[in-house]
């Protein structure tokens, strides 16, 4: 039967499509909420069609009060973490040096911890020491399971990189300081920048650690559960679908920006130098 | 610990050019963040195993007197076995769902999908562009007693009339499952992408059946992969407490529900700190007997 052969030939590829469906039928729940009227605050069901919560996203004001609040410790814990993971990463590709599996393990352990136990064991050390928990205690612990994300991203980055167009530049008589700035830091600069966004979606999407170490302050995850039990305002969806929406542009103009550039060095480039890009 | 480490040991160390000079730096890279690591992180986990064995009857108010309590440990167990029991089998269950989900998905992304590859493959991790709690609270939606899934399911009598979604261990499994996914799949797709099709035109020449081809070709060559999706998958889902909360009662608890409400709520910081113990301790076990199991000690 040719049904059946055809059946046979895409099974895989018809369930990869109906497993994606699955993982993007609650995006599309929370876009369409974010146009409902809700017909009580415990509701959760589709009810009326409206713009409203469009118009006004910060109706409740301390739903926006917490969505700032999250990007001000995103951005503080990103700057923060990509700074120390960057200087960490050079280190490990760039040096010989003793200890380094020691700093290998440290560096991994933070990935392999449940959330649950980094958030509970700060939470006793600042409870012991006396430290009251806000803003900077969430900072801190932002910082801490961020940097070993950084670590291995950039690290990536500058493993692939090819030595060679350093010896050049040295060569072409640039000093350590210029070769770095010329012709390194440019190079690295893309793993850098995926490090960043990869720390700040961590920071502002984390809810776990956050809870045990926020004392009386809210970030946007931290509100979210709080209204889950109070009953949730349809805002909350808004900014849930802007926050997708944010994300896929940057992804969709890096993809551009990406092709553009191999379009460049497919005009331009010698063979070699093509290979090497794509 | 290829996992993660062995992405920079593709490279050999640098020729260090003027010694002396150079040899302090590394360590002055490092010291930023590995002192920030070790003060919070490796300091805390210190103060929780320190917490775990204070004296039970002291209370945040009062202070804790240090006593060595061991018997914390078999006193949270027998109070909290069934929630961590749930815990693993929850998280164990998930896993079971998210490989026969994640293994085709990652194997057509890898293989079959030629110029869609990169798109796939933004899809596979689109649902982390939103939050996580927004996420599966839109769970609560889909699976509400008013919803057309709910109602599809009744009509064809797979549910009773008044039978539920939400609100039962399906949900929770359910939840955990999309959840994690992608942590899944990713590391997977990494494996499979690298596998050479000719592999598998070899065995099938070799008069190997489809079937007889995946076990014996690709099975085997995504193991890499394989293993290190079902780690980070199942340490956030057996230690994750958000989907039990939001989409189960407390009769779905898990350990992570028990461990918050010491510390937030009952705010019993001894018992919170030696369940948090156990769950890393638990953790570990399982993950170890699984690398001996899977025979590849290398990854890790």
């Amino acid at each position: 039967m040719r049904l059946s052969r055809w059946l046979a030939d895409r099974w895989v590829m018809i369930v990869a499509l109906l497993v994606l469906g699955y993982l993007a039928l609650p995006i599309l729940v929370v876009a369409a909420l974010s146009f409902n009227r809700p017909s009580s605050r415990l509701s959760y069901d589709f009810n009326e069609f409206t713009l409203d919560n469009w118009r006004q996203p910060c109706a409740t004001s301390d739903m926006c009060d917490a969505v700032v609040r999250s990007v001000q410790i995103g951005f503080l814990a990103t700057v923060v973490a990509t700074v120390l993971g960057t200087l960490m990463a050079f280190a490990l590709v760039r040096h010989r040096f003793r200890g380094r599996s020691g700093i290998n393990v440290l560096i991994f352990l933070p990935m392999a911890t449940p959330e649950l136990v980094m958030g509970t064991s700060l939470l006793a050390l600042f409870v012991s020491a006396g430290v009251p928990q806000g803003f900077w205690t969430i900072l801190i612990a932002h910082v801490m399971f961020c940097v070993s994300f950084v670590v291995v991203t950039v690290k990536a980055r500058l493993a692939g990189m090819d030595r060679r167009l350093e010896e050049a530049a040295m060569d072409l008589y640039a000093n350590e300081w210029q070769t770095f700035r010329r012709i390194t830091l440019p190079l690295v600069l893309p793993g850098i920048v995926a490090a960043a966004l990869l720390a700040f979606s961590l920071s502002f999407d984390d809810f776990i650690i956050t809870n045990f170490n926020a004392g009386t302050t809210v970030t946007f995850p931290m509100y979210v559960w709080g209204a889950a039990q109070r009953g949730i305002p349809p805002q909350v969806n808004v900014i849930g679908t802007a926050m997708f929406a944010v994300a896929l542009l940057l992804v969709g103009l890096s993809s551009l920006r990406g092709r553009r550039a191999r379009r460049a060095n497919l005009l331009a480039g010698p063979p070699g130098h093509l290979r090497r890009s794509s | 610990m290829t996992l993660l480490a062995r992405t920079g040991s593709g490279e050999p160390p640098p020729s260090a050019p003027r010694p002396g000079r150079h040899r302090l730096l590394p360590y002055l890279l490092l010291l930023p963040g590995a002192a920030w690591l070790l003060i919070f992180f490796g300091v805390p986990l210190a103060q929780l195993a320190a917490a775990s064995l204070y004296d039970p009857s002291g209370s945040l108010s009062t202070g804790y007197a240090m006593t060595w309590a061991f018997g914390n440990y078999p006193d949270v167990v027998q109070a909290y076995w069934p929630q961590f029991l749930r815990s693993f089998g929850y998280a164990g269950l998930a896993l079971v769902l998210a490989l026969l989900l994640g293994y085709p998905l990652a194997y057509a992304i890898a293989q079959k999908a030629g110029r869609w590859k990169n798109l796939l493959l933004v899809c596979v991790v689109a649902p982390m562009f939103t939050s996580f709690l927004v996420r599966t609270l839109a769970w609560k939606t889909i699976l509400s007693d008013n919803g057309a899934l709910v109602g599809l399911l009744r009509d064809v009598h797979l549910l009773a009339p008044d039978g539920r979604l939400l609100a039962t261990p399906f949900a929770v499994v359910l939840g955990l499952t999309y959840n994690f996914l992608p942590f899944l799949v990713l590391p997977l797709y990494a494996s499979l992408e690298r596998l050479d099709p000719r592999l598998l035109e070899a065995a099938t020449d070799l008069y190997a059946s489809p079937a007889q081809a995946f076990r014996r070709v690709t099975l085997p060559l995504s193991m890499p992969g394989l293993v290190a999706g079902t780690l980070l998958f199942f340490i956030p889902a057996s230690g994750d407490y958000i989907n039990a909360e939001l989409l189960g009662t407390p009769n779905e608890y898990m350990i992570g529900n028990v461990i918050d409400s010491a510390f937030l709520v009952r705010l019993d910081y001894p018992q919170g700190a030696a369940l948090s113990f156990l769950l890393m301790a638990a953790i570990l076990a399982v993950v170890f007997g699984y690398l001996r199991r899977a025979g590849t000690e290398e990854v890790l």
